[in-house]
This record gives C-alpha cells, structure tokens and sequence, in this order.
C-alpha cells in the first residue's frame, strides 16, 4: 500500500508516512522488476536489449569485426578487391535469413545499422543525462536550499536558456563545432538538458528543505554545507534518476530530429534519425529501412517513458519541464 | 560583544542558582500575505539547571513555535523576533547561525514530534550518528562508530550494532523515535527540547519514550522542556507547567500546585480533555468547544474569551495580565479565575444565562446528547 500512497503523496500535504524517497533502496534490481507492471516489464527488456545490442556493435566496431554482425557500412553488392568478387546483396531486399530487416537502398544490412545506430541514441541519453544530473542537479539542490540571491540569478539563467526554442539554441551551438561527431552532439545535448534538470531539482530541493530532518539536522550544528551535500542532495539524486528516464526519451527524440535534419554525427555513422532520413527518399522502393528506425526509436522512447514514469510514482517525484 | 559574552557565561556559570535558560516577553511574528501572524506573543519564562519545564495547549497555540524560537530554528524568511533569550548568561538572538552552531547539538538539542520524517530516509542510522559525532567531538570513524553503538544501547536499542546499518525506513516508529533521541543526545547538550515527542506514536510506545527521556535527563542532568498538547503528559514527568494558549502564556506553576490548584479556565478545559481510568465506560470526553482562536486577528480582550464559560463582560474588552497568585511560582492571566469566589460568580452567572461554552462544560449538553445517542449504542 506504501506504494500507492507515495504516488499520491504531495509535498505540500506534510503528510507523516508520505513520501520517503528512499524507502526500498535496498530492493535488489530483480525484486524492483517483479514489482513492475507488465508493460514496464517489456520496457525494461527492450531497453536492455538495446543496452546489450549497442554495446554488442560497438565492440564488434572496436576489435575489427570479430562478432557475427554485418558490417554497417558495407555495401553488401559492392565489388570485394581481395577477393576480386562482386558481394551477394542486392539493394532494397526484403527481410530474409541472411538480410534479417532486409537491406537499405545501397545494400546495407539493415539489422547490423539498427544495432549500431542504437549506440548513438544510447551515448546521448547517456551523456545527456549525466550532464542534467550532475550539472543541473546540483544546481538544482543548492538554490532550493539556501534560496536567495543565488537562487534569483541561477534560476534566472536557467530560465533565459529555457526561453530560447531548444532546436534553434542547439542547431546554433551544433553548427559553432567544425567536427559532429558523437561526442560534441552529445556534449551539446547534455548542455541544453541541464535547465530542465535545475528546474526539476529546484522543486524537489524546496520541498526537501522543508522537511523535518533537514531541521533536525540544523538543530544538531551541521554546517550548512553537509545539510547541502548529506541531507540535500542524496534526497534530490533519488527522484532525479527516475527523471532522467523519461527525459532521456525526449533526448533521444531530438538526436533523431537533429540525424533527420542532417546535422547530427557525420555520415556514413548509422542513427536511427540518418537511417530514417536517408531512405526516405527511397521509400518507393522499399519501406523496411524506414519501418524499422523508426519502430526501434518509437519503442526506446516508449520504453524509457514507461520505466520513467514506473519509477516517478515510485518516489513520488513532482514537477518536470523539457 | 564577544568578549562580554565570555565574560558573561563566567559569571553566571559560578552562579549555580541562577536559570539556565531565561525567556523575555519573546515575541515571534510571521509575515504572511493575510496579515501578521501572531504565533508567540510575549512569553516569559525561566528553567532552572536540571528542571523539567512542560509546555502544554492545544494545536496552533505556538508551542512549536516558542520552542524553535528560542534555539533560533525558524528558519522561515518571513519570521520576526523580539525579546529576549538568554542561556548560560548568553544572549542567543544576538548570535549568528554561524555561532548558533557551537550552541546547537553540544549545548542545546532537539527531539521532533515525527520520527518518521525527522531522520534522512536514504542515510543509515548510524552513519546519520557518527558523522554528528565526529564533527563535534573529532574523534576517528572507529571511536565514533563505537560511541554511537553505546548511545543506541543507551536508548534501549535492541542489537545496537545490527541496528547500525539500518535505514530509517526498515526501523519502527518507536525505534526511530529512539535513534533520534540517541542523536539529540550525542554530545551531551545540556539542555534538551521535547517538541511532542510522542504524538505520532503507539499509546503503548509512548510510555516507553517518556520514561526513557525522563531516565536519561535525570543520568545526565540535563534541562529539558516538554512541548505537548495532553496534560497527561506531562503530570508526572514535569517540575514546572506552562499553559500556552494564543502565542501567551496563561498559566504558569509548579506541576503539583497546577494540578492540585488551577487557575485559568483554559487549564481546566485542558485537564477535562484527559480521559480518566476510573470514569465510568462511554464517559464522554469533554472537548473544548470552539475553535482555536485567529492568530491574525485575536478577539480582543482576554483570548479565551469566546470559549470561556466563566467569561465576563469585562473578559470581553480587557486583556488579563499574567500575575501572581498567592502560592509562590504561580501565575495565571484570568479575571475570573477558577475556585476563586469570583469565578464561581461568574460560572454561576453563565450558567443561569444558559451560555453555551459554560453548559458544555457543566456536562449539561453532553449528558443531554448522551441521553439520545444512549438509545443507539446501547441497542
Ligand atoms: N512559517 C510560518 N508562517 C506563518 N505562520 C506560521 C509559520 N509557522 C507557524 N505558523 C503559525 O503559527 C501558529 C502556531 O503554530 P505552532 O506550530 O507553534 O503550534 P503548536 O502549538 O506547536 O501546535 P501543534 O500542537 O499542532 O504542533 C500556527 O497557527 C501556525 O499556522
Ligand atoms: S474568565 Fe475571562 S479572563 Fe478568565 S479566561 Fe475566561 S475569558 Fe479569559
Ligand atoms: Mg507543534
């Protein structure tokens, strides 16, 4: 029933039992699964897919193809110099035992670009969240707590970048980078996540100096700095990670938007977003290299949503803005 | 200032006889859009070294408040504070929060009404101890682990070192309550506050918690100030009462004379609230009639005054001082006290009058519901 009731919970309502963001810390991660409904479940299973599937291609990257998976670059039509021989795909087949999501246009495997185009979708979450997390969620944390001044000046920036329409400020900043690869698309993401982190650690922070043990430990002579970094800020990391789930989804959204539009890592790299963009214009001949980003992008974003907000009700987080 | 701070506390330090901790028409005002919160509003009071001072009345009377205000824990922005606080010689509102934290665990400590959100839900309980007590008395992480451990003992932890670990959350209410008591008490503050230390606790566990903070003072001397809204509370753990009620003090006295010769009528209301083990079954509880009164605007006159059976005109426009009645140490603020031929008057006049405060406090009202709702409970 705890459950239920800390959904519920508000921060306003000083209810006694409310709201304890840390009361199954110590579930382990199978028991949490069991809790889970089962469309989180699934959630949970795609998303790990994804986890192990990337890594999986990023490896086979690194050590030179020495996993079974294709080549997502190779043309699997294209003349071979070592072997002086033509390769034995053909452009836009349909799915089949050898071409498991069929091949794209140019005759690139399709399931080998899906698993390593997860990667980049991965990395920006990934990245993304980090940066929200520690950046914005310290931010965050200290003006709920010592309020003020600070408080005024940090939430004032936040808004002013706020206030900027996301995809022009990141277009600008994306095109300031001579090089795109992931890292910079990454950095830039994780830069422009860090408003809506602040904001969402700012209410819980407010909500979390006005409760008792915070004054209990004023009442016992902590400095005000370990109220900040022992009291705070372990209370506000607890909901912020099951923010960042869902705000992980959106990021993966708009590194999607930011490969369709062309400006996101630099080609022949697969995304999900280039993958949708480049055979979209080829959709006559073909329509499985559309289909098939597109429904690993809808089920990621879906997925992380899902646990996101499996996880919010959880902790009884409030407050999100992206 | 520092200086004749010092040299203050030398002074009143050899002066074994004077109060530890003396209040001066205290004053704590809240800004708030709808007006001027009055919620302490001019409270004098004294504790000697190694009394027990209970601070009763009912919820929003400020005892919260008072006792946040006197260790300078309203924290809120819209706060103002007047008067005076002087522990161990030392004025505390003219201190710094910065040198409020030399007084605050080592001199004076708290224990709050809630043990379940007092405590950081996602820090063990004895990390939550050791790292008070490192900080304060800088000793290394064993010998504060192992200081902690023998103040869990101390508060009658079962399987102290087992307990260590836990979260907050695998603990009970009691057993939190405990921890936190085991905090307050880490570095042996000389004075501890009491702020409903049982309210959200089993009637059962509630005992065990007084009994415990009443052993504990009495091992290590301290002073210590009792907040609760029951009498019955406080009736055999206190040595002196203060009634609160409206931000005022309205009665003052030793806990044997308060109970055994009370005054103000609030007091008396107060002590017909507690149920008695030897009232016959269903009795049922007399509750003040009335509300609470507005702290933004207070009836003029005497505070009580809508509530009050033995209210008089004059109750209505003058307010009653707090003086001295002839037993020494008490005081009360009532024009018409109780078991004064004046009261009695007055209670006589009411209830001739058939004002309604005075009838439900005869009994007159709930015998008559008793009688209707009689046919229901006893079917
Ligand atoms: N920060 C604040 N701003 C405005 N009003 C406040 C503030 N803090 C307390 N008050 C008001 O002061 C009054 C006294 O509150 P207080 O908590 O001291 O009562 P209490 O006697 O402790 O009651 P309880 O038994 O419910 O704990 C209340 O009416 C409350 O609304
Ligand atoms: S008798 Fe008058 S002065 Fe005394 S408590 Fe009642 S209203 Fe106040
Ligand atoms: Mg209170």
């Amino acid at each position: 029933m705890t459950l239920l009731d800390d959904a519920k919970s508000d921060t306003s309502s000083p209810s006694p039992s409310s709201n304890t963001p840390g009361k199954k810390k110590r579930q382990s991660p199978l028991a949490v699964f069991r809790e889970m409904p089962i469309l989180v479940k699934l959630s949970a299973l795609w998303v790990l897919l994804i986890v192990v599937g990337s890594i999986y291609g990023k490896i086979d990257v690194l050590l030179d193809d020495v996993l079974p998976l294709q080549d997502p670059i190779l043309q699997t039509n294209a003349f071979n110099p070592d072997t002086l021989e033509f390769g034995t795909g053909t452009p836009s087949e349909n799915p089949s035992l050898t071409h498991w999501l069929g091949t794209d246009s140019i005759a690139r495997d399709g399931f080998a670009r899906i698993v390593h185009g997860s990667w980049v979708s991965l990395i920006v979450a990934l990245v993304s969240a980090t940066f929200g997390i520690v950046v914005g969620g310290f931010l965050g944390s200290l003006v709920g707590f010592v309020r003020g001044k600070t408080e005024t000046i940090i939430m004032s920036l936040i808004d002013v970048i706020l206030a900027f329409p996301a995809l022009v400020l990141l277009l600008a900043m994306v095109s300031i980078f001579e090089v795109r690869n992931l890292y910079v698309i990454s950095l830039v993401i994780g830069f422009l996540s860090i408003p809506a982190y602040t904001r969402v650690a700012r209410a819980n922070s407010l909500a979390i100096s006005n409760r008792e043990f915070v004054l209990a430990a004023q009442a016992i002579g902590t400095k005000p700095s370990k109220i900040l970094f022992r009291e705070i800020i372990p209370n506000v990391y607890q909901s912020l990670l099951s923010y960042a789930l869902v705000a992980a989804a959106f990021v993966i959204v708009v590194e999607g938007t930011l490969s369709f539009l062309g400006l996101s890592v630099q080609l022949p790299t697969p995304t999900w977003g280039n993958m949708i963009n480049e055979a979209r214009s080829n959709i006559n001949l073909t329509v499985w290299p559309v289909v098939w980003p597109s429904l690993a992008l809808t089920f990621t974003v879906l997925s992380f949503n899902q646990i996101g907000d499996f996880f919010q009700k959880r902790n009884a987080v409030r407050g999100s803005a992206l | 200032m520092p200086t004749a701070g010092a040299d203050a506390t030398r002074l009143t330090r050899s002066e074994k006889t004077e109060p530890l901790l003396v209040v001066e028409d205290l004053k704590t005002y809240f800004q708030t859009p709808n007006g001027l919160v009055k919620a302490v509003d001019g409270v004098t009071l004294s504790v000697e070294r190694g009394k027990t001072l209970g601070v009763v009345g009912e919820s929003g009377s400020g005892k919260t408040v008072l006792s946040r205000s006197i260790m300078r824990l309203n924290t809120a922005g819209n706060v103002i504070t007047h008067g005076s606080v002087t522990y161990n010689g030392e004025d505390l509102l003219a201190k710094s929060p910065r040198q409020m934290r030399d007084i605050w665990g080592v001199e004076m400590a708290m224990v709050f009404q809630d043990p379940m959100t007092s405590l950081n839900p996602v820090v063990k309980v004895g990390r939550q101890m050791t790292e008070h007590i490192r900080h304060h008395l800088g000793v290394s992480k064993k010998d504060a682990r192992d200081t902690a451990v023998e103040l869990l003992r101390s508060v009658r932890i079962p399987e102290p070192e087992a307990r260590f670990d836990n979260y907050p959350h695998e603990m009970s209410g009691g057993m939190r309550q405990r921890v936190c008591i085991a905090i307050a008490l880490a570095c042996g503050p000389k004075m501890l506050f009491a702020d409903e230390p049982t309210t959200a606790l089993d009637v059962t566990v509630q005992h065990q918690i007084l009994n415990l903070l009443g052993q504990q003072q009495v091992d290590r001397f301290m002073t210590m100030i009792m907040v609760t809204h029951d009498l019955g509370v406080v009736a055999g753990r206190t040595d002196e009462i203060a009634v609160m009620y409206a931000g005022k003090v309205v009665e003052k006295a030793p806990t044997k004379q308060l109970f055994a010769d009370m005054r103000h009528p609030y007091t008396e209301a107060l002590l017909r609230s507690i149920p008695k083990i030897d009232d016959p079954k269903h009795t049922k509880l007399s509750a003040i009639s009335g509300r609470p009164p507005d702290l933004i605007n207070p009836p003029s006159g005497c505070a009580f005054s809508p509530r009050c059976p033995y209210a008089q005109p004059q109750c209505f426009t003058d307010t009653p001082p707090l003086g001295a009645a002839p037993t020494p140490g008490h005081q009360y603020a009532c024009w018409f006290p109780v078991g004064s031929p004046e009261g009695k008057d007055a209670w006589d006049k009411n209830l001739e009058a058939k004002r309604p405060q005075t009838m439900a406090a005869a009994g007159l009202v709930n015998a008559t519901e008793e009688l209707a709702a009689g046919a229901v409970v006893g079917g």
